[in-house]
């Protein structure tokens, strides 16, 4: 297998565009990224999308991708799994260029929500889960995750209230991101205040989606320019691993078990144990899910992840100055949910911190990062071992 | 092609234009806010006004307008017969076919040697049909012409809009300056294809873009046309005493009245939405109103209308001395606003026709 290199990334800022277009969403974030690569050539492109078809009234997002950015002639295709769909092209890029097919693999992750309102979103946002039995019922995803921190609150006898650590580290770090949709740190008060959404979730527990597109560029080392002038970071480990679709069929819905598979096998892959990890880029779509992604990779045990996120006279252990930092660049929450795209941006902010040039919420010492996208509730989680490569 | 200067852009007629007369309309009933809320939220959730005005069960936007318009008259003290226009801006009119304006000029007596026709351009057609008035008679084709905006609003059962869609609104006899109790110095508008908010026919209750209303819609388009205003007669915030923006809520006009850097001092007279709701073509007009009735001589006003769909219609308005003597010829905006009888949602559903019988 070949080593493979993250050599460019590239990012719009999230948020609601209401002039921009999907494709040009994403012809923003290809040229940053082969820019930042020193104008590498793409062999393949791997788009992350998850609801282009229902939101757009577009699929074939890879021919519509490299017709507009003039590389028709490549390969090129979207790759799908719910709110996991940019780590899964992530995966596809990184086996193409690690198994010598392709020399220079384009992936980036695109999502344009603004297209639609209301109950149209909801209904294309469920159709992630299992249509013939939870999206039919009327399961949106916000219902499910509340059902899963009401549970969680139940076994664990914890109150909703330890979960504003979540949010508050989010706004906190979205602060300092200016590609974040809420550049604004919250208070405890502010989470406190906050309106219902799906009870017990208030607004602060759910990441909000948004449109938005990122970008990242992978070859092998051998082929970066002359000369190229960032810090580099390679993919040292690399793994998928679905789950049962819906949550019913489970025997213990509070375990994400896909989650905790890939973190072990992509932990195998890169020759590390999860402990070695300096940042944990986790899927923080809904404050609960932050706390069981944090226990399926082992950090804390069973009903113990919401710990993390507490402040008790010192920063958080979740926080950039603790000894776990997620959300470095804001997570879902304050930097925004782009759907398929968020796996990409969670690769494009985790290389900015490898490389040292995350600005104000530069985490120092860094060596590895974990990267983990979810889509469902983990019914598929995929996750990636970052390394930056120390100047030898 | 050269680049239109700022002062291009401005519209002003031949002949300096104003106000003779104006009349503001409001229902006497009133729908708490928290009415709507308790009925399908629990009472859980911010409430955007205190309450809105409600016409009653004989009340439409013709015998509105005809109120609104009388007191225009009353306090141009012109004959209706030299009224040489009537022209009636809604998104709210009784008939799809059928106008309004031919029954209220008949009403006022002002038939029938006259324009009339209806307008529609969602919240700003009473703008529209103001400056379309200022050409006819800024042009010499009419002494006096009669510009009503007035609306009884429609919100859907639960939807967001049920909490603001008010009724109300007001009428304005233009004519030339030397008669006029308020001068219109200029106005300025911008229009851009902007789909925010809609009803198609045959749709009992119109449909938005949610957050979309507001950005690229509401406050992209008030900005541009108070700015662009404001920079072609040299003029910036401070050289208005008053200010009044279209209200669909009280959030919406007080920020953009401070991204435009008026205080609240300025913008708070025609600030009434928290009273009445949102009187969709209306709303900015009626806050107009609420101003002439305080302002003194020489006091100058801004007004910038918004309209779905989308455009915004900027007025420059100077009070002349002719305001002493007219203002207390007619019922003042307040005593509207005063006169109150509060309802429950059972009555409002019953009086706006929500329970459908067989």
């Amino acid at each position: 297998m070949n080593e493979v290199i993250i050599a460019g990334i590239g990012q719009t800022p999230v948020g609601e565009h209401w002039d921009l277009s999907l494709r040009e969403l994403a012809l923003l974030a290809l040229e940053q990224a082969r820019q930042d690569s020193g104008n590498l050539q793409p062999q393949a492109l791997y788009v992350g999308n998850m609801l282009a078809p229902q939101l757009s009234r577009q699929a074939h997002l890879g021919a519509m991708i490299v017709d507009f950015a003039g590389l028709t002639g490549i390969e090129a295709v979207t790759v799908e799994a719910a709110g996991a769909s940019g780590g899964a092209a992530l995966r596809s890029g990184y086996l193409a260029v690690a198994s010598g097919q392709v020399d220079v693999a384009l992936v980036m992750g695109v999502e344009k929500f603004s297209d639609q309102i209301g109950s149209s979103v909801e209904a294309a946002s469920a159709t992630s889960s299992d249509s013939d039995y939870e999206a039919i019922q009327g399961l949106t995803s916000n219902a499910q995750a509340a059902m899963l921190m009401r549970r969680y609150m139940h076994e664990f006898n914890v109150p909703r209230e330890v979960f504003a650590g979540f949010a508050l580290v989010a706004h906190a770090n979205g602060a300092g991101n200016p590609n974040a949709m809420f550049r604004k740190a919250i208070s405890e008060e502010t989470y406190h205040k906050s309106g219902v959404v799906s009870d017990p979730l208030n607004m602060f527990d759910v990441a909000p989606n948004a449109d938005g597109a990122a970008a990242v560029i992978l070859t092998r080392p051998e082929l970066l320019p002359p000369g190229f002038p960032n810090p580099l970071v390679r993919i040292t480990g690399s793994s998928l691993v679905t789950d049962t679709l819906a949550l019913h069929d489970r025997p213990d819905p509070l375990t994400f078990t896909a989650a905790r598979l890939s973190v072990e096998r992509a932990c195998q892959k890169a020759h590390i144990s999860p402990l070695q990890i300096d940042l944990f880029e986790l899927y923080d779509s809904y404050s609960i899910f932050a706390a069981l992604s944090i226990e399926a990779a082992g950090f804390a045990e069973k009903g113990e992840g919401w710990k993390l996120a507490q402040n008790q006279g010192e920063p958080a252990p979740i926080s950039l100055q603790g000894c776990l930092p997620i959300s470095v660049m804001g997570g879902l929450k304050a930097r925004g949910n782009p759907g398929g795209a968020a796996g990409v941006y969670q690769v494009v902010e985790a290389t900015q911190q490898l490389r040292g040039q995350a600005g104000g919420n530069q985490v120092p010492n860094l060596r590895r990062a974990l990267v983990q996208s979810l889509g469902g509730p983990a019914s598929t989680a995929v996750t990636h071992v970052l390394e930056a490569i120390s100047p030898s | 092609m050269s680049t239109p200067t700022p002062e291009d852009l401005l519209l002003k007629p031949v002949y300096p234009v104003g106000i003779v007369g104006y009349g503001a309309y409001i229902p006497r009933y009133r729908l708490p806010a928290s009415e709507v809320s308790r009925v399908w939220t629990a009472g859980e959730g911010g409430l955007p006004i205190k309450e809105k005005a409600v016409p009653g069960l004989d009340e439409d936007v013709a015998t509105m307008s005809i109120e609104a318009a009388r007191n225009a008259v009353k306090r141009a003290e012109v004959s209706p017969t030299a009224i040489r226009a009537v022209w009636v801006g809604s998104e709210s009119h009784p008939y799809a076919v059928k106008p309004t304006s031919t029954l209220v000029a008949e009403a006022i007596g002002a038939t029938p040697n006259v324009q009339a026709a209806d307008w529609q351009f969602a919240c700003k057609a009473g703008t529209e049909a103001m400056v379309a008035a200022i050409g006819l008679v800024g042009s010499g084709m009419a002494r006096f012409a009669l510009a009503i905006g007035m609306d009884t609003a429609q919100g859907k059962p639960g939807d967001a809009l049920e909490y603001t869609a008010g009724a109300g609104g007001a009428a304005f006899l233009l004519g030339l300056a030397e008669d006029s109790l308020a001068i219109i110095d200029a106005t300025y508008s911008y229009v851009t294809d902007t789909p925010d908010f809609w009803r198609r026919a045959y749709q009992k209750y119109p449909e938005h873009g949610q957050r979309f209303t507001g950005e690229p819609a509401y406050f992209k388009h008030i900005t541009e046309a108070g700015q662009a205003l404001m920079d072609a007669t040299h003029t910036t915030a401070k050289d208005y005493n008053y200010s009044v923006f279209h209200q669909p809520n009280v959030k919406f006009p007080q920020r953009v009245a401070q991204m435009l850097g008026f205080k609240k001092e300025q913008y708070e007279t025609g600030l009434l939405v928290n009273e009445i709701g949102n009187t969709y073509a209306g709303a900015a007009i009626i806050g107009l109103t609420a101003i002439l009735d305080i302002a003194e001589p020489g006091e100058r006003i801004l007004m910038v209308s918004f309209g779905s769909g989308a455009g915004s219609d900027a007025f420059s308005i100077t009070v002349t001395d002719k305001i002493k003597g007219r203002r207390t010829l007619a019922p003042q905006t307040r005593d509207y606003i005063t006169r109150r009888t509060e309802i429950d949602y059972a009555t409002y559903a019953r009086m706006r026709q929500k329970l459908v019988m067989g």
